[in-house]
């Protein structure tokens, strides 16, 4: 097994780049690997509350970010300077189960990690 | 355990390579390829802290091909020019590699 | 010492670099003796499987020098599926399932799940992604 950290850094919605994450990652969870996911930069804007995806034509990320849990995901990361520099808060936030994580904890993150998977 | 970062968009119109330095620190690298190249000119906006890391002792390399191909030779500064042959040794060098783009 | 890679490509053969890159990478990997687990085309990566891609003769053909390069050193190229359908890059299988006119997808390429970039990556040295 090895332990893998993906890391999302785009809007939702603008490419498919933050939904292929998604993915990957509940692929990952599906197939019994050590996987988190450490959203930052444009990526913090996926986990904000309200979002009508359906107005898109999308539906995908709200329910995949769901079933993150349930694929055994372990622990979803937000990097803090992120959320912070864009006035977003933890209260922001649709996840409750997330970590705020500074650049050293992100250092030591990717430390932790075997793989990474960048979107 | 050290991390190579690549970089592939212009600082001039993009916060990746800003993003990336945030992050970067001990036994890291930064390689600059296609428009990521642009961000190893003089004139880059991420000049001053890409010159406090390579104080630091983080190597910043410039993909050699990518430079070449966008005319940079001559507003490059303080990085070093790799290859192809040279970015796969980076990659094995490093433990892993986080792409920004 | 050769190492195990497993190369996700995310961008397509036109208006992104990304895909010419991850070529470039790849042979020079190759050269070195390393091994490519698996090529994982995903995103607008999927493109580059298309066999259908005509460029002007004066330009790059990036999904001929793929096919070439799998073909050369027998690599093993897994497109994904649930990618690849939403941008209309179908293999015999998936045209017949669908009723589509067509199948594009070039004959050194193979349809997969997302599991077959997992599996690649857990047995692999290094993963490097080429975004777009």
């Amino acid at each position: 097994m090895s332990r893998i950290l993906c890391i999302s850094r785009h809007s939702p919605y603008q490419t498919s780049s933050a939904c292929d994450a998604l993915d990957a990652v509940l692929a990952a969870g599906a197939f019994d690997q050590e996987v988190s996911l450490l959203l930052m930069n444009e990526g913090v804007w996926q986990a904000i509350k309200n979002q009508q995806a359906s107005l898109l034509g999308r539906t995908g990320i709200g329910k995949k970010m769901a079933a993150l849990p349930l694929f055994g995901v372990k622990q979803v990361y937000i990097h803090t300077p992120s959320l912070t520099q864009r006035g977003l808060t933890r209260d922001s936030l649709h996840l409750d189960a997330v970590q705020l994580v500074t650049n050293n904890e992100v250092r030591t993150l990717i430390q932790q990690h075997d793989q990474l998977l960048s979107f | 355990m050290s991390t190579l970062h690549t970089v592939n968009k212009s600082p001039f119109e993009n916060n990746s390579l800003t993003s990336c330095l945030q992050l970067c620190s001990g036994e890291d690298s930064i390689l600059l390829i296609e428009d990521g190249t642009y961000g190893g000119c003089e004139s880059s906006p991420c000049r001053e802290p890409l010159t406090r890391l390579m104080e630091d002792g983080i190597n910043v390399y410039v993909l050699e091909n990518d430079a070449s191909a966008r005319g940079l030779h001559t507003f490059l500064q303080g990085v070093e020019l790799v290859d192809y042959p040279g970015f796969v040794k980076l990659s094995c060098t490093h433990q892993c590699i986080q792409s920004w783009y | 010492m050769p190492m195990k890679f497993t190369v996700v490509i995310l961008g397509a053969p036109e208006g992104s670099l990304s895909s010419r890159s991850a070529l470039e990478f790849c042979h020079a990997l190759l050269e070195q003796n390393h091994q490519i687990e698996r090529l994982f085309f995903y995103a607008d990566g999927v493109h580059n499987a298309s066999s259908l891609i005509a460029p002007p003769q004066d330009e790059a053909d990036l999904p001929a020098s793929w096919s070439q390069l799998i073909n050369e050193y027998k690599l093993d190229a897994v497109v994904c599926i649930a990618a690849a359908l939403k941008r209309g890059i179908l293999d015999h299988n998936e045209q017949t399932r669908y009723e589509k006119n067509a199948a594009n997808l070039g004959a050194c390429f193979s349809l997969s799940g997302l599991g077959q970039l997992i599996a690649a990556s857990s047995v692999s040295d290094r993963t490097i992604t080429f975004g777009s």
